[in-house]
């Protein structure tokens, strides 16, 4: 069993920039364990993403082409199955993204490969992959093993491993899609819902509100004092889904990313892994929260313990 | 006319907690346990649609894998409304990842051949986001994940998802039936139990069941039935927020400096 296989993921014919990061953590792991970096790519015109793919580290780019680009589950895990079989590689690489859950773990069944996700980090123990993913809600750090694994599925999370920073002339070879009969079939996409008075990619200050502001009726002050800050309001998950902001605001991995964004205030938001993909590259991060442990807190500049009511009031009287 | 709800007691810290000795988990004594977030919404979802039609046609049974202290989540889904609650247990199924868990669920899906099941997406505690699809493997079942839209008709050949993308976007798909769903926050707003539900759920009995009553091979259960394992558990080394002390005023002032400063006005 040797060879690291990535497989790429795009969406409506573009990339996904997790892609390339996830064979940045192939070719860091190949430092490792000095195995050879297969990246597949499939859909109904694979060959268009193989330019993109051919990175600094990567051997061999695979194209298997599919009947759709669309994403389906059964077609690719039936495709990752037999590339695995085919190749019988150590190490299989996979972006931990919406699309991925919908297939690694059947995957992982199929096969009995030893099967982790949402790692950050990836070691060698002698012959053996080792993978670093958090737990209890970020609090600790899990390093999983695999005991008499001989392949190894591994998602990613993005923004773990930085993207190879220099092309190459890897080989490219065409691989024949096992014949698969999908049990679901991709309609259509949604955009996100567009807003004409909400620019959080834009944005350069942002104050965001998270769970901390308690009732749907707290919202309203914290917009004021947003307005009168001159920043835009942004929220965490929970104020998107209960309706107490529309959507377009929301700040995260299904939300919004803010990504010109100087100085971010976090009020009363805790710091999920999926509200911190979204803001945690911000350079000037102030959190305030009641919660000492608050995770948002390790990614911060500043942080204030306390109740963003009182801050919050003290705050107003200064602009 | 069945829908399964797969749920799990998730595991949050005290603020001071210790490792075990063999350092491959927390200490349990400084475990706090409550239902996992995402599953509140699978209930939903679930009795929303036994609650759509003819409500005697529909039951709703919730199940988890887990001791003695997990009947206190099914009791929690017992008083919102679900109609029987299964507890598989062993020993044996302390040392079970995602998968093994996974596969004693699966034992129990074969012997209740729902029409339909329903996974949060994720647990709180570990987010591995891998149990519910996992179980569609081992079933071999159509599945999507992230499901933040539904719209079923029970008894239908197919379902319409509609699946949450990164970015705010979305993709809608169809399912046949009987499917493994993962539902995502947001796909409802979940009820709370009522007093009366709560009291008269604490009589309610609830089935426990070992893994190899349910047909489950010893070589698939636990450890063994497992994909991985956790060697070692730390706490890392994180970066810390230079911190801002003081009584509220003295904190806003430093903070109305530093907004002050970036908007070019100190």
């Amino acid at each position: 069993m040797s060879g690291i296989l990535v497989v790429a993921e795009h969406r409506q014919g573009q990339l996904r920039p997790v892609s390339v990061e996830v064979i940045g953590a192939a070719v860091a792991a190949r430092e490792a364990g000095g195995e050879r970096v297969t990246v597949a790519v499939l859909g109904a015109t694979p060959a268009t993403f193989v330019d993109a793919l051919k990175l600094a580290g990567v051997d061999e780019i695979v194209t298997v082409q599919t009947a759709n680009d669309a994403f389906d589950p059964d077609t690719y895990q039936a495709v990752a199955h037999v590339l695995i079989e085919a190749r019988k590689p150590s190490l299989v690489l996979l972006p931990h993204t919406i699309d991925t859950l919908g297939y690694a773990a059947p995957l992982a069944v199929k096969g009995n490969y030893g099967f982790t996700t949402d790692a950050f980090g990836l070691a060698r123990d002698g012959e053996s992959w080792i993978a670093t993913r958090s737990g209890y809600g970020q609090k600790v750090n899990m390093e999983i093993e695999f005991p008499g694994r001989t392949t190894v599925v591994v998602t990613i999370r993005p923004g773990a491993f930085k993207a190879p920073d220099s092309a190459a002339t890897p080989e490219v070879s065409q691989f024949d899609a096992p014949a698969v009969t999908p049990r679901s079939h991709h309609i259509s996409f949604e955009e996100p819902v567009a807003s004409s008075d909400v620019d959080i990619a834009g944005a350069e200050f942002i104050t965001s509100i998270g769970r901390g502001i308690g009732e749907e009726t707290h919202v309203e002050q914290f917009r004021e004092l947003a307005s009168s800050l001159g920043a835009t309001l942004g929220c965490s998950r929970p104020i998107a889904d209960s309706g107490w902001l529309p959507k377009a605001h929301q700040v995260g991995q299904s939300g919004k990313t803010a990504a010109n964004c100087k100085l971010y205030l976090a009020l009363g938001i805790s710091g999920s892994v999926q509200h911190m993909a979204g803001m945690k590259h911000v350079e000037n991060i102030i959190a305030v929260n009641t919660d000492p442990e608050a995770s948002i807190f390790s990614i911060a500049k500043y942080g204030i313990v306390g109740d963003i009511f009182d801050i919050a009031e003290e705050l107003r009287g200064h602009f | 006319m069945k829908i399964l709800v797969t749920i799990k007691q998730v595991a949050s810290l005290d603020e001071d907690f210790e490792l075990r000795d063999d350092d491959r988990d927390v200490e349990a004594d400084f475990h706090v346990f409550d239902l996992n977030e995402w599953d509140h919404y699978a209930l939903e979802e679930a009795l929303r649609l036994k609650e759509s039609g003819n409500s005697d046609a529909i039951e709703v049974v919730v199940v988890t894998v887990g001791p003695d202290r997990a009947d206190e989540e099914l009791r929690k889904c017992l008083a919102k409304g679900a109609d029987r609650a299964i507890r598989v247990w062993s020993d044996e199924l302390e040392e079970a990842d995602p998968i093994g868990i996974a596969r004693a669920l699966a034992a129990l899906a074969r012997r209740e051949a729902p029409d339909m099941i329903f996974a949060g997406v994720q647990a709180s505690d570990h987010a591995y986001g891998a149990t519910g699809m996992a179980l569609a493997g081992l079933l071999d079942w159509p599945h999507a994940a992230v499901v933040a839209g539904l719209e079923y008709t029970p008894g239908a050949g197919t379902a319409s998802a509609r699946r949450e993308l990164e970015g705010g976007a979305y993709a809608n798909v169809t399912v046949q039936c009987p499917a493994v769903l993962t539902l995502q926050l947001g796909i409802n707003t979940p009820r709370y139990a009522s007093l009366r539900g709560i009291k008269q759920a604490a009589s309610r009995p609830i089935e426990t069941i070992a893994p190899d009553a349910l047909g489950l091979p010893t070589d698939e259960t636990g450890k063994q039935g497992s994909l991985s394992r956790i060697r070692r558990v730390y706490v890392p080394e994180l970066g810390r927020a230079q911190m801002i002390e003081g009584t509220p005023a003295e904190q806003a002032a430093r903070l109305a400096g530093i907004i002050k400063e970036f908007r070019g006005e100190a």
